[in-house]
C-alpha cells in the first residue's frame, strides 16, 4: 500500500523518459507541404473551387472551339435560363444532402406544387396568388412528411424519398387527371403564374426573373449555411448526428426544418416551371431529381454529408448547362453530353474522396 | 469530509428490459475534487454517468445538485444546469472549425439588427473566447482556430473537447475515458489538463479503465460493482491491486470504506 501511494501523485514510472522526449506533439502543421498537399489543403477548405475551375475551363474551351456564337452575352444568359430550375431544385437537394440524406422526391414535389397552383386557380376559381400559396403549402407538407419519416421514424432518406417520389407523382397524375392547363389560358386569366418566365434585357443579355430568383436563393442559402447557427447545425448533423445531438443540436428539429424548406424551395421551382414551359403540365420535370443530384455531386458536395458549398452546386448546374449548349452548338449527338456528364460525376466523387484524405 | 457534496444521487434504479443496469446506486461528488469512477465492464458505470449527465432518465431515485433536486430529461438540461460532459467519442463535428465546435448549440450572435434579424453569427467573439479558453488550458500550440477539427491529432481533439467542457461547465465536468484512445504522451497532456481544470476549482468526474491514470489524478475512487456503489476508497490508502480486487469481487471492501 505504501509504495503505491508514494508514487500516486507523480507521473508513472514508465513515463519519466517523456521529459527527454520530443515535445512537438501538439505543434501544428509545421512541416513543409509538397505542392500536391498544398492543393489538397486548399481544396479541402474551399470545396467550391474544383467546380469553379472546371466551369471556367469548359467555358474557355467551348469559347475557343465555337467562338463568338458561344462566347456571347446571349449564349451565357441562355445557359443561366436553362439551368434556373435545376439550380433551384439543386438548392433544395443541397440542403438535404448536406445532412447526409438524399431527396429523390424533389421533382415530384415541384410538379405537384405547380399542378396545385394551376388547378386551384382554374378548377376552383381561387385568386392565383392564393393558389400559389396553396402550392407552397403542399410543397411544405410533402417536405414535412419526408422529414418526419427520416427524423422521428429513423428511416433511411433514400427509401423514404423513393417512396414519397412515387406517392407524390401518382397523386399528381390522379389529382390533375393528366390534364394540361394551356399557356394561353394562363396568360389571359392568371399571368402571375408565369411571372418567373418574364424576362428583361441588358444589352444582349437576357435574364428571366427565374434566373434572378435562382441566384438570389443560392446567395441567401449560402449566407444562412455559413453565417447562422442553423446552417452550422445542418453541417454538424451531416458530419456526425450523434456528436451534434450531444453537443446540443436539436437534430430532429433541424432535420425536419431542412426537409420542409426543401419542399418550399421545390414549390418555388414548381412556380418557375410554369413560367419556363408556359403551361401547367403534370408530366413536366420528370428528371429534376436526377438533374439536381448531378448538379450537387459535380458541385463537389459530399454525398456522405457535412461537406461542400452550395455555390459548388450552382457551378455544377452551370457546368452541365455549358456542356449541353456547347455540344449542341458544335452539333454532336446529344448522347455525348450524357457521356461527358457521367464521366464528370465519377471524377467529382473521386476528387471528393481524395480531398477527404487530408483529414488522415 | 466536512463540506456538503455538490452533486448527490441516492437510490438510482435503471432497468433495460430484464437487465438492471443500476440497482440502488448512490453517488457523491464534493466541490473541487477529482472523483474517479471505476468498475468492471457491465458494472453500470456508464448508466450511472448517463443518469447524472442527463443522457438517460433513471426509473427511480433522486439526483441533487447543490442540495436541490434535479430531473434531467436530456443532456441539454444537464448542461444548462452547469454539468458538462466530455464523451468518449468527444462529440465533435470533424468538418467544422475548432471555434464552431466549441460553440455548437450555443452560438453567439452579432448584436443589433445583424444578429436579431439576420441571425448572423459573431465569429470574431466566438473565436476570441475559444482562443482564450485554449490558452488558459495551455493548448495554444493550436494556432489556427478556424482549422477543421479533423486536421487535429487525437490529443488536440481531446483538448478541444475538454476546453469546451471547461469553458461552459460552471459546476461539474464529467470525462468519459478521456485517455482511452490516446498515446502515452497525449495521455499525459490530458491528465495535466484534468489537473488544470481542477485547479480552476471545477470538480471532475473521471471514468477510466486505466488504473495508473486513476491513481495519479483522483482524490477519491468510487468503485462500482453490480449496478451499485460498492465503496469509495482513498487512492493514498490502497493499491491498484486492491482496487481491482474490490472491483472484480475478488476481495470484500473494508467496513470503514463502505461508510465513506
Amino acid at each position: 500500500m505504501t509504495d503505491a501511494s508514494a508514487d500516486a501523485r507523480r507521473p508513472q514510472e514508465f513515463e519519466k523518459v517523456l521529459s527527454g522526449s520530443d515535445t512537438s506533439v501538439a505543434s501544428f502543421d509545421t512541416h513543409t507541404r509538397s505542392p500536391i498537399e498544398k492543393i489538397q489543403h486548399f481544396l479541402h477548405s474551399n470545396p467550391a473551387a474544383v467546380p469553379l475551375i472546371v466551369l471556367v475551363a469548359s467555358i474557355v474551351l467551348f469559347g475557343l472551339i465555337i467562338g463568338g456564337k458561344f462566347f456571347s452575352a446571349f449564349s451565357m444568359t441562355l445557359i443561366l435560363q436553362q439551368v434556373a430550375i435545376t439550380g433551384i431544385i439543386g438548392a433544395a437537394q443541397t440542403l438535404v444532402i448536406l445532412t447526409a440524406g438524399i431527396d429523390l422526391s424533389v421533382g415530384a414535389i415541384m410538379v405537384l406544387s405547380s399542378v396545385v397552383m394551376g388547378q386551384f386557380t382554374f378548377r376552383y376559381g381561387l385568386p392565383p396568388s392564393l393558389a400559389i400559396l396553396c402550392g407552397f403549402a403542399v410543397g411544405a407538407l410533402c417536405g414535412w412528411i419526408n422529414g418526419a419519416l427520416v427524423s422521428y421514424m429513423k428511416l433511411p432518406p433514400f427509401i423514404v424519398t423513393l417512396g414519397t417520389w412515387q406517392i407524390v407523382l401518382a397523386t399528381n397524375f390522379l389529382y390533375s387527371a393528366n390534364e394540361t392547363i394551356r399557356a394561353q389560358d394562363i396568360e389571359t386569366q392568371a399571368p402571375i403564374l408565369q411571372f418567373f418566365g418574364a424576362n428583361f434585357r441588358l444589352g444582349n443579355a437576357v435574364f428571366t426573373y427565374g434566373v434572378v430568383a435562382m441566384v438570389l436563393l443560392v446567395a441567401v442559402l449560402w449566407y444562412i449555411l455559413n453565417h447562422t447557427a442553423w446552417g452550422r447545425h445542418v453541417y454538424a448533423i451531416g458530419d456526425d448526428p450523434e456528436a451534434a445531438q450531444l453537443s446540443g443540436v436539436r437534430v430532429n428539429r433541424v432535420l425536419i426544418s431542412v426537409y420542409v424548406i426543401s419542399g418550399l424551395i421545390c414549390a418555388l421551382g414548381g412556380w418557375m416551371l410554369i413560367g419556363r414551359i408556359g403551361s401547367v403540365s403534370p408530366t413536366a420535370g420528370q428528371f429534376a431529381n436526377i438533374e439536381s443530384i448531378t448538379a450537387v455531386v459535380i458541385g463537389g458536395i459530399s454525398l456522405f454529408g457535412g461537406r461542400g458549398s452550395i455555390l459548388g452546386m450552382l457551378f455544377g448546374a452551370l457546368i452541365v448547362g455549358v456542356f449541353q449548349l456547347g455540344l449542341r452548338l458544335i452539333g454532336t449527338d446529344p448522347q455525348w453530353t450524357y457521356l461527358l456528364i457521367g464521366t464528370l460525376i465519377i471524377i467529382a466523387v473521386a476528387i471528393d474522396q481524395w480531398i477527404r484524405k487530408v483529414a488522415g | 469530509m466536512a463540506t456538503e457534496p455538490l452533486l448527490t444521487a441516492r437510490g438510482l434504479v435503471k432497468r433495460y428490459g430484464r437487465v438492471t443496469a443500476l440497482n440502488n446506486a448512490d453517488f457523491d461528488l464534493y466541490p473541487g475534487e477529482v472523483l474517479a469512477v471505476i468498475g468492471d465492464n457491465g458494472a453500470g458505470k456508464s448508466s450511472l454517468i448517463k443518469a447524472i449527465s442527463g443522457a438517460v432518465t433513471p426509473d427511480e431515485g433522486e439526483i441533487l445538485l447543490e442540495g436541490k433536486p434535479v430531473n434531467f430529461k436530456s443532456p441539454m438540461e444537464a448542461r444548462d444546469a452547469g454539468i458538462e460532459t466530455v464523451y468518449q467519442n468527444l462529440a465533435l463535428s470533424p468538418a467544422l472549425s475548432i471555434a464552431d465546435n466549441m460553440f455548437l448549440g450555443r452560438e453567439i450572435r452579432k448584436p443589433g439588427i445583424l444578429g436579431n434579424w439576420f441571425r448572423m453569427l459573431d465569429r470574431g467573439a466566438m473565436e476570441k473566447r475559444a482562443r482564450e479558453k485554449l490558452t488558459e488550458l495551455g493548448l495554444m500550440t493550436i494556432q489556427n482556430i478556424s482549422q477543421a477539427v479533423e486536421t487535429l491529432s487525437g490529443g488536440q481533439r481531446q483538448g478541444v473537447a475538454v476546453a469546451r467542457a471547461a469553458a461552459f461547465g460552471s459546476k461539474v465536468v464529467i470525462m468519459d475515458e478521456p485517455t482511452a484512445a490516446l498515446g502515452v504522451k497525449e495521455s499525459r497532456r490530458v491528465l495535466e489538463l484534468i489537473l488544470d481544470v481542477k485547479r480552476r476549482g471545477l470538480p471532475i468526474v473521471l471514468i477510466s479503465h486505466n488504473m495508473p491514470h486513476v491513481f495519479e489524478v483522483a482524490d477519491r475512487i468510487h468503485i462500482h460493482r453490480l449496478g451499485r456503489r460498492l465503496t469509495v476508497i482513498d487512492p493514498k490508502e490502497y493499491t491498484m491491486s486492491d482496487a481491482v480486487a474490490f472491483m472484480t469481487g475478488a476481495k470484500a471492501p473494508p467496513e470503514a470504506a463502505i461508510a465513506a
